[in-house]
């Protein structure tokens, strides 16, 4: 019989940024205000929506949000979908205070 | 204690596949296919044979259905004829890319148009460039015996097999059969292990895109881009030679019978002139050779077994002696000749053999192929060699070509 | 945190990095497809843009087991699976046929059917964002009259979307549900029910395609919404014959809320040759199917 080889068929195996850095494909950036972001406000499990409706699944539902920047690309679903009006879609390369 | 029963060759093709254990069927009928799979329905409603039959609505489907039940791990078998071996023909590509050991039976018959539902071998040759093995069967007895020896080979080098037979002829005709012993069979054929992982305690993604180029996985190794993983399956190709003499020898020794691996010859040693040709019309050309010899014209024939991988060792070997060849094909690529012409004529380049060949186009549309058509053919190509007429374009034997 | 919140499997089953479009409509389905469905699932799909998003050999973005298939052939693939696994004597795992517009109402109807009509245990999902996008906006048979894609560049698409969810009600399946990505927790939910049916089950989820359709990434979610909110999407589910409505559309239906459709039209380019005439027939074509559903659905 016939010793099998290892990868005698395409075979691929799960991993981070199959794609590369996809942040690298953003031309504006999500930023996030604490201040106007309901479950910020609440101290407690809220809202979230830009959690929920995030393609990528790279925002964390933590209080505060984070967003994986290396991957977000920039999509704008969250700051058009946040009803505190909380992120901000801002230009790459702009400093935003 | 093997026992003999008089079959058809769908008979002896469906007794195959059951004494295979094969897990999963997916047939749909075309004529002259279509008893394997009624028999095999009986077989498995029946309660003689432990499968799931899906009653698919395309040969399509039915590849497709072999294909991933192959990849899950299960053994499977199909079979089909002509348009239907036509149907499925991205998913042949995609079978043996995927590198699965499925056994197919291809009961050979003419494509359209027009219709035909008769015997030529047109169908599977123009699948040759697919990456199956094909094993061309001269009778009912090398029809059970080359569906198992198939699971052998194809489980052991992961690369389908098609098993072709001559529609009408083979799987309509009645033979006397061994029937191989059911407990030996199971000796025969070790488990089948896949290679691939279809499961989620390993989670992978089996057949997507690949890059020209090769590339990193996450870990830094580099993978195989295209061409590699194709190259693997010509690799594989090549060496699927040696498993399949091997699993022909161990076959014979386990039920005493040898179908002669990559070619098998007849009254060759001696032999001025080879008729040679695949399945049926290679057995017809040795009652040809007989009526010849009975001239005194010492013919011989070389049958040619496996096509896939092509024998070119064996068929340098085979006409390194003699001094001229006659083929006769149930086939041709349209446009040019023979492909087993083409084929031979390849495999002599680069050596000192220097044969005319003549090639005979015959059969096709299942006009009956006669022995004593294959001797005149024979009679008349040597008289046209020795006028000098060493490669002719193919002649058409028995059809009206003016 | 959120599972609470929303009630769904926290678990993200696609990972950071993968190869669809800003904005997908169908990233954000399929984040929610496989929450419902969880680890013990193997999906099968044909040449489209989820073969993109699952990415080119070797590493993939998803961490379930998947086995890609050609164009015409996912049903059939699915059914292999289910038979290979059957026998096997493994019947803990759920086997998933998804597959585009174009590999179910188009190359691929034939398989499907076929794969229904011999009540495969199995769920197949057609994504439908109404073309062929992964080959860049051709038109394909779902794709609703009046839209441009690159076969239908100057007079539009002539024909009214095809019919699917019909046809495959023919096939008299134990379960049929239409979903969104706009409404995850909806879709979530019939996934989760779905996947503890026996037989086939048919589930069509209405992607919005911002490439595709001629509309900003950060629109995803609005579209989908519009697509509901006016009755061009209907979400319900068909359990044993008998319909439901659900979520959005249960809700305008009880309120008779339903927005016109110039609302969801008038956000996309593809549209943006739409005639009057075509209008006309789209507003009366959404608004027949609209009452037959609140029909169906009180009876």
């Amino acid at each position: 019989m016939k010793k099998k080889d290892a990868s005698i068929s395409a075979m691929a195996t799960p991993a981070v940024g199959e794609a590369g850095k996809t942040g690298d494909w953003r031309d504006m950036r999500p930023v996030h205000d604490p201040a106007k972001c309901i479950p910020c406000i609440k101290k407690k499990a809220a809202c979230f929506l830009c959690w929920l409706y995030c393609p990528e699944g790279v925002i964390k539902a933590t209080i505060p949000i984070e967003i994986n920047l290396e991957y977000c690309k920039g999509c704008g679903i969250c700051a058009e979908e946040c009803p505190g009006k909380a992120i901000t879609m801002v230009n790459e390369g702009e400093k935003h205070g | 204690m093997a026992e003999v029963q008089i079959m058809t060759g769908n008979q002896a093709a469906a007794l195959g596949a059951k004494l295979s254990h094969v897990q999963v069927v997916a047939a749909y009928p075309i004529t002259p296919q279509t008893s394997v799979t009624e028999i095999l329905s009986q077989f498995i409603e029946g309660g003689e044979l432990k499968a799931e039959y899906i009653r698919v609505e395309s040969e399509h489907t039915a590849l497709t259905v072999c294909i991933s039940a192959s990849t899950v791990g299960a053994r499977v078998f199909t079979s089909t004829s002509s348009q239907g071996l036509l149907y499925m023909h991205e998913q042949l590509h995609w079978a043996a890319g995927s590198r699965l050991p499925i056994v197919m039976c291809c009961v050979n018959r003419g494509v359209g148009a027009p219709w035909t539902i008769f015997n030529d071998q047109q169908d599977s040759i123009s699948q040759r460039d697919t990456g199956w093995i094909q094993i061309y069967c001269r009778d009912n007895q090398e029809i059970i015996d080359s569906i198992i020896q198939g699971y052998r080979i194809a489980e052991a080098m992961y690369i389908p097999v098609m098993i072709c037979y001559d529609g009408f002829v083979m799987s309509h005709t009645m033979m006397p059969v061994e029937i191989p012993d059911a407990e030996l069979v199971s000796n025969f054929l070790p488990p089948y292990k896949p290679h691939t992982i279809l499961s989620p305690e390993t989670p992978m993604n089996i057949n997507p895109v690949l890059f020209p180029w090769r590339r990193a996985n996450a870990e830094g190794v580099l993978c195989d881009g295209y061409m590699e993983m194709r190259y693997k399956l010509q690799k594989a190709l090549g060496e699927s030679r040696d498993v399949i003499v091997a699993a022909g020898q161990a076959f014979a020794g386990a039920f005493g019978r040898d179908h002669g691996g990559m070619v098998w010859h007849y009254k060759t040693d001696d032999a001025e002139v080879i008729l040679t040709g695949m399945g049926s019309v290679a057995t017809e050309a040795t009652t040809a050779a007989d009526m010849l010899r009975e001239e005194g014209i010492n013919a011989g024939v070389v049958g040619i077994r496996v096509f896939r991988p092509f024998p070119k060792e064996e068929v340098r070997e085979a006409f390194r002696k003699t001094k001229a060849v006659v083929i006769f094909e149930k086939g041709i690529s349209y446009g040019y000749e023979g492909a087993l012409c083409s084929e031979l004529k390849a495999a002599f380049y680069g050596t000192d053999i220097r044969l005319p060949v003549h090639n005979y186009v015959v059969g096709l549309g299942g006009r009956d192929v006669k022995a004593r058509e294959l001797a005149e053919a024979v009679r008349s190509s040597r008289d046209a060699i020795a006028s000098g007429d060493t490669e002719p374009a193919p002649k058409w034997l028995n059809c009206f070509t003016e | 945190m959120p599972e609470n919140l929303f009630k769904v499997n926290i678990e993200e089953y696609v990972l950071p990095g993968q190869r669809a479009c800003q904005g997908c409509g169908l990233s954000l389905a399929y984040r929610y497809i496989l929450k419902a469905l969880r680890e013990n699932t193997i999906l099968t799909f044909p040449a489209c843009c989820l073969t993109v998003l699952h990415g080119l050999y070797p590493m993939t973005s998803v961490t379930v087991p998947t086995l890609n298939n050609t164009f015409a052939s996912t049903a059939a693939s699915a059914a292999g699976i289910v038979a290979g696994l059957n026998a096997l004597d493994r019947t803990d795992i759920t086997v998933v046929a998804i597959a585009g517009d174009g590999g179910t109402f188009d190359m691929g109807i034939q398989a499907l059917s076929g794969a229904v009509e011999r009540g495969t245990d199995f769920i197949y999902v057609c994504y439908d964002n109404e073309g062929y996008m992964n080959t860049g906006t051709q038109r394909s048979s779902a794709t609703p009259m009046g839209a441009l894609t690159t076969t239908t560049p100057v007079l539009t698409k002539q024909q009214p979307k095809k019919d699917m969810l019909r046809i495959m009600e023919a096939h008299d399946l134990p379960y049929l549900a239409t979903a969104s990505p706009a409404y995850p927790i909806d879709l979530y939910d019939k996934f989760v029910k779905a996947k503890r049916i026996k037989g086939s089950r048919y589930m069509q989820i209405a992607v919005p395609c911002p490439p595709g359709w001629g509309y900003a990434p950060k629109d995803t979610v609005r579209i989908g919404r519009l697509a509901v909110e006016t009755g061009v999407v209907v979400l319900f589910e068909i359990e044993d014959g008998k319909l439901r409505l659900t979520g959005r559309s249960k809700t305008m239906a009880d309120k008779g809320n339903k927005l016109p459709v110039i609302n969801y039209i008038e956000r996309q380019g593809r549209f943006r040759k739409m005639s009057i005439e075509q209008l006309r027939q789209f507003q009366r074509w959404v608004d027949v199917r609209w009452n037959e559903y609140l029909k169906r659905a009180e009876g």
